[in-house]
């Protein structure tokens, strides 16, 4: 069955929608209240966060829409040393969306949500005319375990860890778009429990960033940026699987600026560098971790090739899109 | 010799200074991502040359292509990269924003499926490239005509090599050497390069795209200038034939002809573009221009850069007015243009 008007008029059709498709996948004691607001308990600080999501095709190897509103939102927060407790999501749904794939992707959320370990308390729907895109946004708080994590906080000599490969949801992406047959997967994933475990083992962590649009490149020129200081990272140490660099290789595209939604980088002291990796590395989304590069005094970004040579690290200038030259 | 040894020669070179061209956007961009300017001497200048096919695009192609897309019932197909690329008033990018159809596409073949599913839309097919990407588009004119498809048309603004670096040799006389293009030669071969070398005077050595491929290139070059030789290499055999590809050779030479073209940063090159021939205009969108009045910028200095007479700082828009989002001229329009790499690495070359 497809969406159409009624579904979003606030009459008996939205109601059996929400009922259907969100109460029942996201089935918690606060949401089933039905009240105008979720009220909901926390201790302490919080960390509160908003992002929307827009992503074509909805649905690709190792996710979809649902499942990046999700570990978006839940990743922001515990980038800040936050676990995350609550989420509300908002849903523009256009005419011609199937309720199936709706349902699929509602039961995406709830899943990813549990994984994470927070409830998704509030949500909204609106129905627009279109050609069945389905538009989510979705907004996180979370209780802060550890204070003072900040991009701000970066010292000459600390360590800058990677927990994984580069460039596999950017490649899963777009070999969907084109309708490339290959075995990329998107790195969508939940990260409050690589988080979670780093400050358990009471690693220091000065910083810590989700690697997502615009890439590592990006990332690490806010981080010299925001630091004051600059930032050396080696091309050897980055782990980019065999399959992406081929990927990249044909179309022209750079690892170093590609998207992923399972990355974060980790600032941490020298002295804890070796502890902070093994940490990283027990958990099942840091395998792939590596200690990618230090932070020093100075500006910028600068990476040493394999072949031992530098090259300045800028970040993004307008799309990712493949060069055809 | 291995590759430490070879670094090691090419970092302490210490002769005349020797201006080496690489005419080839990939050639640039491996240059760029192994950071080989940093390992060789300062001795040894590498200069991007006209091997982008986007950033020698006229500006009065993209007005056409941005007029197009802007018309009810139409929509321009093209390769992500022309998307940024400016043409008088605006780039496609900027276009979209103004309401323009335009879809970025991975394949020229993606064309013929999207032309098929909107019989109601004009499609025109942004068909910019050289050798490399020419032989694509002669297959794509295939499948249009025996599926007889009424609404897909290409403007085209397709170039080929050899000529331009011929213009490059007659009229600069500072370049010492050319990596010869890596893709454009699977296509063409290597045979031609013999002549240019010896036309010339100048060593031609083709290269493949690794880091370790393009130092070794670069090792040959100095050699052969050191012994007062100038001759043609072939060091990417595994790729480049000596005669090139003859299926390739042979789609080009069964839908397009040689016309005189012009070169964004340069001028007009004499035969060095293609069009499509006679019979085969009803799939052409409007290539053909009455004149290149490319109105370059007041103090774009894209020419001299091209032809490595200045390094980009030495043009006054240079990281000024003219930088990678808001670019003016051809060489900072590509983020692997000659400008934009400097842009990239300002203060450190």
């Amino acid at each position: 069955m497809k969406i159409d008007l009624s579904h979003g008029s606030g009459g008996k059709q939205t109601g059996d929608l929400i009922h259907d498709i969100f109460i029942k996948n996201f089935d918690n004691k606060t949401l089933n209240q039905l009240e105008d607001s979720a009220v909901l308990s926390v201790s302490g600080r919080i960390a509160y966060t908003t992002d929307s999501f827009v992503v074509t095709p909805m649905f690709f190897r190792g996710g979809n829409i649902g499942k990046l509103a999700v570990c978006g939102t839940v990743n922001d927060l515990s980038m800040m040393g936050a676990k995350p407790r609550y989420l509300t999501c908002g849903f523009i749904i256009e005419t011609g969306a199937d309720l199936e794939q709706l349902d699929q992707i509602a039961h995406t959320m709830k899943e990813a949500a549990t994984e994470a370990g927070a409830d998704i308390v509030a949500g909204d729907t609106k129905v627009i005319e279109g050609d069945g895109n389905i538009y989510i946004n979705t907004s996180g708080i979370g209780e802060i375990l550890k204070e003072g994590v900040s991009i701000h906080n970066c010292h000459p000599g600390d360590v800058i860890l990677l927990n994984g490969n580069l460039g596999e949801h950017h490649a899963a992406i777009m070999s969907g778009r084109m309708g490339i047959e290959n075995t990329i997967s998107s790195d969508c994933a939940p990260l409050n429990s690589l988080v979670a475990d780093l400050i358990e083992h009471h690693i220091e962590v000065r910083c810590m960033r989700d690697v997502t649009r615009g890439g590592l490149a990006t990332v690490l020129n806010e981080l010299s940026e925001s630091s004051d200081c600059r930032v050396d990272i080696r091309e050897t140490s980055i782990p980019v699987s065999r399959e992406v660099t081929g990927f990249c290789d044909i179309l022209g595209l750079d690892p170093l600026y590609m998207a992923n939604e399972g990355k974060m980088i980790a600032v941490v002291p020298k002295e804890q560098s070796k502890e902070a990796l093994a940490v990283m590395r027990e958990n099942k989304y840091g395998k792939n971790a590596e200690m990618i590069g230090t932070v020093a005094e100075g500006s910028g970004v600068c990476m040493t090739t394999k072949l031992h040579g530098s090259r300045i690290i800028d970040v993004m200038y307008g799309e990712g899109l493949p060069r055809i030259c | 010799m291995t590759l430490d040894e070879m670094i090691k020669a090419l970092a302490a070179y210490d002769g005349p200074q020797i201006k080496i061209m690489e005419v080839c956007g990939t050639h640039t961009s491996s240059i760029f991502k192994n950071g080989i300017r940093s390992l060789i001497s300062p001795k040894i200048k590498l200069i991007s040359g006209p091997g982008c096919p986007v950033c020698v695009t006229p500006s009065v192609y993209v007005d056409k292509l941005v007029r197009i897309a802007m018309q009810k019932g139409h929509c321009v197909l093209t390769f992500g990269d022309m998307m940024k690329v400016k043409g008088s008033q605006m780039s496609l990018t900027n276009a979209v924003g103004q309401g323009a159809h335009v879809k970025v596409l991975y394949s020229p073949l993606d064309a013929i499926k999207t032309a098929e599913e909107h019989p109601e839309i004009q499609y025109v097919f942004a068909a910019v490239g050289f050798e490399t990407t020419t032989p694509i588009y002669g297959v794509l004119l295939d499948e249009i005509e025996s599926r007889d498809i009424q609404n897909l048309k290409l403007l085209t603004s397709l170039k080929i090599m050899v000529p331009a670096i011929s213009y490059v040799c007659e009229n600069e006389d500072k370049i010492d050497a050319f990596l010869a293009p890596g893709h454009v030669s699977v296509i063409i071969g290597c045979d031609i390069y013999q002549d240019l070398a010896e036309k010339y005077k100048k060593p031609f050595v083709v290269a493949g795209f690794e880091g370790e491929h393009l130092l070794a290139a670069i090792y040959e070059i100095v050699m052969q200038m050191e012994q007062g030789r100038y001759e043609m290499k072939n060091m990417y055999k595994n790729a480049v034939s000596e005669k090139g590809n003859p299926a390739a050779l042979s789609v080009i030479g069964k839908y397009f002809e040689l016309k005189d073209d012009f070169w964004r940063g340069i001028g007009v090159i004499e035969q060095s573009g293609l069009r499509l021939k006679g019979q085969y205009q009803k799939y052409d969108a409007g290539s053909s221009f009455d004149e290149y009045q490319e109105q370059m910028p007041k103090g774009c200095r894209c020419s001299d850069v091209i032809l490595g007479r200045i390094t980009p700082p030495e043009c006054p828009l240079f990281a000024k007015v003219c930088t990678p989002l808001d670019a003016v001229g051809p060489c900072m329009v590509s983020t692997e243009g000659v400008c934009g790499i400097w842009y990239k690495n300002r203060g450190r070359e």
